[in-house]
Parts: C-alpha cells; structure tokens; sequence
C-alpha cells in the first residue's frame, strides 16, 4: 500500500504546526507548536522508510525523537528563567533587537 | 579647379614673399623691437627706483628705433625693387614633428612703411605724454605700457609667419588692455579694459582657426611657404582661412560685428586712444589682410565679405560719430568708420592694397593729430569731454585750432590735403569694382563730412558755454609741438601718391593692378566727392553752426539721433546674442553641476538612506514576524523546487 | 489502514485545536492526543518499537515536562485574542494555507506505487534490526547524540540553576528569630496545632474552640466568613453537650454561661 495518505497528513500537520508558530504568543504553546512540526517530520519519515523498505527512515525518527527531547529540555529552562526574571511568557515581550 | 587658380595666381600677379637674408644695417633688425621691450621691462622690473627718469627712457627707446627704422628705410630705398625683401633668422622657436616655427623677421616694402609709422608717430606721442600724464603718479608704468605695446606693434608687422604675428597680436591685445583700464580705480575703465578684451579674443579664434588651419594645409606657417604654394590649396581651404582672418582683423580692428569695444575704449588717457586706436593697433586687422593677400587674391567670396562689413562699418561708425557729445567717442565712430574705408581698400584686391596702406597712413598722421588736439582742449578745460561745455574754443588756444583743423580738413577730403588723395583713390577703385559699393563710400564721405564739422563748430566756433570760473589756456610746448608735427604731416602726406610712388613702393608685397577702364573719370569722381562733402559740412552749419547749442542734450529727439546715441544698439545686440544666452548657459551648466552630478552623487546616498530608513522597519523586534519572513523564504523555496522539477 | 483513516480527522482537528484554544494547559493535552495517534500510526507502519518510544519518551516525558513548566509559569495564563502585530494574523494564515497547498498538491502529484514493507528489514524482530543498524552505521551519530544529551541536561540545570543572593539561615537563627517576633508582635513561637484539634463540630460552617473559649478564626474558610454564613460555636455546644449527657459524659468543664442558662430553659 502507498504511504502517499501518511505523507499528506504529516504535511497537513507540519503547515498547522507552523501556522501556530506565527499565531500564538505564549511561548510555551509556541514551543508545543514546534514539537507538532517535529512530529510531523517524524512520521514523514517513519512511512518513507515503510515505503523504500529500509529502516534507516526509523533510525532518523528515532535520533529527531532524542534531539527533541534535548532540545525541549534547554528551551523550557531558558523560557522559565527569562520568566522569573520578566514574569511574562509571551513572546512579544522580548522585542529589543529592532529598529 | 587648381588649374583656374594657377591661372588666377598668374593673372594676378600675386607676387609671393621671397626674402634673402639681412645684411648690413638689417643686422639690426632685432634691435628696432628689443628697444622698447627692453624699456618695458626695465621701467616694470625696475619698480619705484624708475620714477624720477622712467619717462625720458620710455621716449628715448622708441625715438632709437624710428632712427634705425629711418636708416633702414633710406637704404631699401637704394635698393632696386626686385631686392627689397630681407629676413633675419633669430632663432629656432618650436619645433615639435613636422610642425618647424622660427623667430623670423621680414623686412620689406610693407614692414618699412608700418615701421616709419609705429616708431614715428609712437614717439611723438610718448612726447607728448611727458606733458599729458605730468600729473599722474603712476606715470612711469603708463610709458612702460606704452613702450610694450610698441614692441609688440613692431613685432606684428615685422614677423615672417603668422605664429610671430600672432605673438605681437596677442601683445597688443594685452597692451590695449592695460592701457584702457590704466586708471583702475575707475569701475568705468576696468569694464571698458575688459569688454575691449573679450571681443578682441572672439577674434582671436577666428585667427588660432587660421594658423591651425594654415599649418594643416601648408605645413607651415610661414608667409614664404604660403606664397609660394597658395596657388594649390582649393579654393573652398582658402575661403575659409580669408573668413578666418577677416574674423580675427575685426576683433582687432573694431569691425562690425565685432566693433562695440572701440567706443568704450576712449575711457583711456588720450595719448592711448591717439597712438592705440587710432593710428596703429586698430590699423593690425588691415595689415593683415594686406599682408595675406596671396590667400584672399585666390578667394573671391572672401574678398566679398570683407567689403560688406567694410561698407556696413563705414557707414556704421559715421552714423555713431554724428550724434556723440562726448568728443573723444566722435573721433572713435570716426576711426571706425575710416578703417572701413581702408578695409574697403583691402577688399577690392589688387587694385586696392596700396590704396588701403596709403590711407592707413594717412589715417595715422591726422587722426593722431586730432586726438592729440582732443586731449590738448580736455587739459585745457579740466579734462572735460562734453562738446557742449566747450565752444569759442579758438582764440583762446590757437595752437591747438590750427593743428586740429589741418587734421579736419585732411579727414574730411579737403582738396589738397593728404586725406583727399587717399580716400579719392578708394573711392574710385571701389566705384570701378561695383557701383553700390562706390556710392556708399561717397554717401560715408558725406556723413563724414557732417560730423567732423560737427565736431568743429561746437569746440572751436559757436558761443562760449564754459563751466563757471573756467580759463581755459593753451598747452605746454611738450604738447603742441608733436601737434605741430603731426599737422605738418596731414597736409604733406599726399606726396606719397606723386607718380603712383607708393603704389610702385608696395608692388613687390601686393601686386602691381592690372590697367582697367575706369567706370568714370578721376577728376569726375573728385568732383562729386568734394559737392557730397560740401554738402555734409553745409548741413553742418545749418544744424549745428547756426542755432544756439543747448548746454545739455536734449532729450526730445528723433529715432535716429537716438539710435546713434546708443551707438545704433551694437551693445543691445551682444548683450541678446551673445551674452546673455552665455549667462543662461552657464547658469544651466551650474544648475546641473549643483542638482545634476552633486545631487546624483549625494542624491544617491540621500536616496539610498530614504529607502533604508523605510526599510529598516521590518525589523520591528517581533519574533513572531521573524517567524513570517522565515516561512515566507520556504515557500518561495519549495516553490522553486517544484518549478525546477516540474519543467 | 482503518487505523489511520479514523485517526488522521482527530489529529488534524486536535492540531487545529492547538491553534485556537486559550489556555495554554488544553494546547498541552491537544497535543498529547496529536502524539498518541502518532504511536498508533508508527504501530500501524511497522514501527513497534518507534511506537513504544513515542509514548515513553514523547507524550510521558516530553510533554509531561511541558506541563510542568506550565505550572511554574501559571496555569491560568490564557492569550487574549487580540493580535498586536499589524497583518500577522492574516499573513500566517495565508502563507499557511499557501504552504500547506503546495506540499499537498505536490505530493498528490507522487504515485509512490505499493510500498516495499519492512517485512524483510524486520525480519530477525524490529529492535534487533533497529539495533544492528544504529550500533554499526549510525555509531558515531549515537556516540555524538549521547554527548548531546548530557549538555543539553547541564545547561538546564545551570539555566534553571537560582544562586542565593543571602546565607542560609540556621535552625539556631530561626529559633531566635521567633523568640524575637513573639517579643515584638506577640506572634505564636511554637508550631500552629495541626487541624482538627480545636474542632468541635465537623460541619465546615462552625469553627473551632480555642481554649479559652474563643471561636477560631482559621478554622473556617475566609469566604464563608466574608459571606456571614459561619454559625456561632458557643450556640452549638448545647447540642454537644446534649450528645455527651446521652453517653453518659459529664458535661464539658469548658462551658460558659449563656450554655448554661440555655440548658436551664432546656
């Protein structure tokens, strides 16, 4: 059977992952919102593998999963300490660096 | 077309300038310019040490030069004619790829003559300046002017190719310049210094052209070279180069178009006016349209335009002259108007060289005389010009009547006198070659007649209008006897047409006429000449010598008298021809330096930081917007992807 | 492939969810729901052990580690919906749905033809095939991913690291420091009796009796107080002690006056 569906939704929620980057203004929900993006990804490459019969597709997913989760790690203590320090976690709070 | 003008060249006769090398007292030829240049500078570079003798040099110099030029003048008159060409090679003075120019002098019948008149009357007038500029502070530096403007004169006639030629060309022109605004504190004279400048220098292109043009077609610019090869440059080459130094002899000679100058020049001291424009620098346009006759012999328009602006400037400066109060500006319309005449002479050719010289000279001795004795009633009545403060001017300075009036009757062709000989002979020659032309000559004659007796009647005659506690009295003897020299000379001068001498004299430079019918009688021509010139002196009478003459001009005049007033708006043609299209120019040349090249090189930057300024607000600080831009790039990327692919 | 066509509308909708819903902890539990049907769909592609790790890892440590931190920052938290950037709303949509077209309509233009299957790669089980690759050829990614993840752990400790700005105080200063603010202010020095001591009734209306009779303020909710519905203690204690008379206790040696004048009229 084709993968061509499993792409299409991984597609599908990669578009809504990134639409939620742009909208929303708490940054946790924005880190969420790139997580969605990252699964996406995630699947994408978990059907390619089914599709050409390899798992290399499998071990990709798997080293995404674990950078993921490094990466979710470092985000949230760098979103918890600007937090304390600015007691506000919305993302349109840190606008310094402009015109 | 060559082969018609070879035969032309020998038709005419155009003798061609053959000279042998000096000998004997031409040696000394140098000398007659290194005088007065020497003078010029040791009484410049000299400074304030000079003062107490400055002027005895700057006399002293100029009288050593007429005496060698006398004693080379007796000599080439022992020679027999065919031998009366001599040349001194000084030295090499460029000499750059083909182009070989030399310090050479030509001595020969032309020359000799020119010479007589620059160092004789120049030095009767620097005599006369020692009592003129007695009062002047800075009258060392006005005889060292003079004594440059007179090596510069000298150089002119002397040289053997046009490049020397123009060297003196040039030296006279800065010489006038220096001259006219001699009194520099006088707004008045610096403009009139610069004005004579300018126009001199619109006619110095038209002589850089020639000599460019010369050099391009000869390959030198040597009038040996020239002569003697003149016959093979097509006839459309040697129209140009006729136009070329008819230009040139205008700037210099005050012709129409280029004659606005002349008038404002008066604002010089009166021994300038006399020597400067009067008897020898305006003279240089008709010397070198004499001296290039194996050019305009082979073109027959250019011969044409030199007599149309001859005839135009002729009548032009007679019509200026008539209405004038200020006396020097008379005798400036008068000088304009008489080297129309001896232009005229140079127009007509062959027949008409000598003719034009003869007159030249003539010219030189009466007017001078007149400026002189112009000069001589401004020091005697507080160095005013204004004709109508004069009046009964004879009894109190009779010297300077007499003198005067031998120069008026010689001008006005009173039967006898040199000016009568000269100008008859150009009017017949003019009447032999087209009767238009003839007659205007007559009708200038007549119109001359009516100025310069215009002229008499309000200095000399009609009732006393001097300004209150005026007693004017004659002048110093360092004064009136160059006057007395002078006047002697105007009534002599004809001699020189006794047996056509001076048209034998100047064969071998211009030609000797070929016999023609003349279209009316000589003795008839002279007739006619002196009823038009009674008749101009009796409307004189009429007008002027029988009415009282108001003290200020009157305002109410005629369209006429007012256009000669304002010297039949010469100035208003230059001012909407040339000069004001000129300050429009450069005013648009400014005006796209400023906003055009500056304002694209700082617009540029200007520009740039406008653009910047409004594009520096994208980045608002806002991740989020960022985010936008980021997305943004990737669909542009997968897009491109996707065409790439796709075709 | 039931699997996936009943799960892909609920992800997509839960997606969608993510976007719309205010308060950030629903965001959180959408997306566990997203990454839930994702471990079913690995299941459903032949990925079982992917399937495991995407629960364990993803959805009970990743996003429970997002929940956490939503609790630091505050539950309540909740984005208006007003957009302060001019444009960005419609912008994001567009370029979304201008994205999300191109990739839909490009990869519908793939005919990928019936898959290979992992039948074969799975074929001595999935994890051992897994691990066979992963220790051979992607050694040195494993090797580089394990240091990644040991920074990745310091940094955070050090980012969430708080260094304190005063010594810590010592169980001698604080004794001291309650003697001295008993001193000052009269505040208790000793610990508060833990709840329940001072009850006598267990209706959350009547507060406590301190032993010297007085109710209680800290026995009672503040807001029935702010109310006014919190009964009086000493009013109820006849029916305590009627309660204690038919235990046959004697009656409480706290009582006061008014109790007994009610009991005379009982």
């Amino acid at each position: 059977m084709s993968v061509t569906p499993y792409i299409v939704l991984s597609s599908i929620l990669f578009t809504i992952g990134c639409v939620g980057v742009l909208t929303r203004r708490n940054a946790i929900v924005v880190f969420m919102c790139v997580e969605l993006m990252l699964n996406a990804s995630n699947l994408a490459l978990v059907a390619f593998a089914r599709q050409h019969g390899n798992l290399d597709g499998q071990v990709a997913a798997f080293f995404v999963m674990v950078v993921a989760a490094a990466e979710v790690v470092v985000g949230l203590a760098i979103i918890m300490t600007i937090f304390r320090t600015r007691r506000s976690a919305s993302v349109d709070d840190a606008s310094l660096l402009k015109y | 077309m060559t082969a018609q003008i070879l035969a032309l060249h020998e038709a005419a006769q155009i003798p061609a300038v053959d000279p042998s090398a000096a000998t004997g007292v031409y040696t000394l030829l140098w000398l007659v310019i290194a005088l007065p240049l020497a003078g010029a500078v040791i009484l410049l570079l000299g400074g304030r040490a000079t003062d107490r003798w400055g002027h005895l040099l700057g006399t002293a110099l100029p009288i050593g030069s007429f005496v060698l030029s006398l004693v080379m003048f007796i000599d080439l008159l022992g020679r027999d004619s065919g031998n009366r060409q001599l040349s001194q090679h000084l030295y090499t003075w460029m000499q750059v790829g083909h182009l070989d120019v030399g310090m050479d002098l030509l001595y020969d019948p032309l020359s000799s003559l020119f010479l007589l008149l620059i160092t004789g009357v120049g030095s009767l007038i620097h005599v006369y300046s020692i009592g003129y500029m007695e009062h002047d502070p800075r009258r060392r530096r006005f005889f060292a002017y003079l004594n440059l403007f007179v090596a510069a004169m000298l150089m002119l006639v002397l040289a053997e190719n046009y490049l020397a030629l123009f060297l003196g060309w040039e030296g006279v022109g800065l010489a006038s310049y220096l001259l006219i605004g001699f009194w520099q504190w006088k707004p008045s004279a610096a403009a009139a210094a610069k004005k004579a400048f300018v126009l001199n220098r619109v006619g110095d292109i038209g002589m850089s052209l020639a000599i460019m043009l010369f050099f391009v077609t000869f390959g030198s610019t040597s009038f040996t070279v020239i002569s003697a090869s003149s016959g093979r440059a097509s006839e459309g080459t040697l129209t140009a180069l006729g136009l070329l130094l008819l230009l040139g002899a205008c700037g210099k000679s005050a012709q129409v178009p280029l004659q606005a100058w002349l008038l404002d020049a008066m604002e010089g001291p009166t021994p300038v006016s006399a020597l400067i424009h009067a008897a020898t620098m305006v003279t240089a346009g008709v010397y070198l349209i004499v001296r290039s006759n194996f050019v305009f012999d082979l073109a027959p328009n250019a011969q044409t335009v030199v007599v149309v602006v001859a005839v135009v400037t002729l009548l032009w400066g007679a019509i200026i002259g008539c209405a004038k109060d200020d006396i020097k500006k008379v005798l400036a319309g008068s000088t304009m108007s008489q080297i129309g005449y001896m232009m005229l002479g140079a127009g007509l050719g062959v027949a008409g060289y000598a003719f034009a010289i003869f007159h030249l000279l003539m010219h030189g001795f009466f007017k001078a005389d007149m400026f002189l004795g112009a000069g001589s009633v401004m020091h005697g009545m507080d160095d005013d010009v204004d004709m109508r403060h004069y009046g009964a001017l004879r009894k109190a300075m009779p010297v300077t009547f007499l003198t005067f009036a031998m120069g008026y009757l010689a001008i006005i062709g009173f039967p006898g006198f040199s000016g009568f000989w000269s100008k008859d002979k150009i009017i017949e020659t003019a009447l032999n070659d087209n009767w238009v032309v003839g007659l205007c000559a007559i009708v200038g004659a007549g119109v001359t007649g009516f100025y310069m007796t215009r002229l008499m009647l309000l200095t000399f005659f009609t009732g006393k209008r001097w300004e209150k506690g005026l007693h004017p009295h004659e002048s110093p003897k360092v004064m009136t006897i160059p006057l007395i020299v002078l006047a002697a000379l105007s009534v002599l001068g004809g001699v020189l047409l006794l047996n056509d001498w001076i048209v034998d004299f100047l064969a071998p430079v211009v030609g000797t006429p070929p016999p023609e019918d003349a279209a009316l009688p000589g003795i008839v021509v002279s007739l006619i000449v002196v009823l038009v010139v009674a008749a101009g002196v009796s409307l004189a009478w009429f007008l002027v010598g029988k009415r009282d003459v108001p003290r200020t001009a009157p305002q109410q005049v005629s369209p006429v008298v007012l256009a000669a007033r304002n010297d039949l708006y010469g100035d208003a043609i230059n001012d909407t021809l040339v000069v004001n299209p000129g300050r429009h120019t450069v005013a648009g040349l400014l005006a796209f330096d400023r906003y055009g090249v500056d304002g694209t090189l700082t617009g540029g930057p200007v520009a740039i930081g406008v653009v910047a300024g409004q594009l520096r607000r994208v980045q608002n600080g806002f991740v989020r917007s960022y985010a936008l831009s980021l997305l943004g790039g990737v669909l542009l990327v997968v897009l491109a992807l996707l065409a790439v692919n796709l075709a | 492939m039931t699997a996936f066509w009943f799960l892909a509308p609920i992800m997509v909708i839960a997606a969608l969810g993510i976007l719309f819903v205010r308060k950030a902890v629903h965001a959180a539990l959408l997306l566990a729901v997203v990454m839930i049907s994702l471990a079913v769909l690995y299941a459903a592609l032949d990925a079982p052990f992917l399937f495991a790790v995407q629960i364990i890892v993803y959805t009970g440590a990743i996003l429970m580690l997002f929940l956490f931190v939503l609790m630091l920052v505050g539950v309540d938290a909740s984005d208006s919906v007003v957009e302060t950037i001019r444009g960005q709303r419609l912008l994001a949509i567009v370029a979304g749905l201008l994205l999300g077209l191109v990739l839909v309509t490009g990869v519908g233009q793939i005919s990928l033809g019936a898959g290979t299957g992992l039948t074969e790669a799975n074929n001595g089980g999935n994890i051992q095939a897994l691990a066979s690759i992963l220790f051979s050829r992607y050694v040195f990614a494993f090797e580089t991913t394990s240091a990644l993840l040991i920074t990745a752990a310091v940094g955070a400790m050090v980012l969430a690291h708080r260094e304190r700005l005063t010594p810590k105080p010592t169980q001698a200063g604080l004794a001291a420091q309650r003697m001295r603010d008993y001193a000052a202010k009269g505040t208790h020095p000793g610990p508060l009796p833990p709840p329940g001591v001072f009850a006598r009734h267990n209706a959350v209306d009547t507060p406590a009796l301190l032993p010297d009779g007085t109710a209680s303020e800290a026995s009672v909710s503040r807001v029935l107080a702010a109310r006014g519905t919190v009964r009086s203690a000493p009013a109820l204690a006849d029916d305590i002690e009627e309660v204690q008379r038919q235990l046959g206790e004697a009656p409480h040696a706290g009582r006061t006056g008014a109790a007994s004048a009610e009991e005379e009229t009982l």
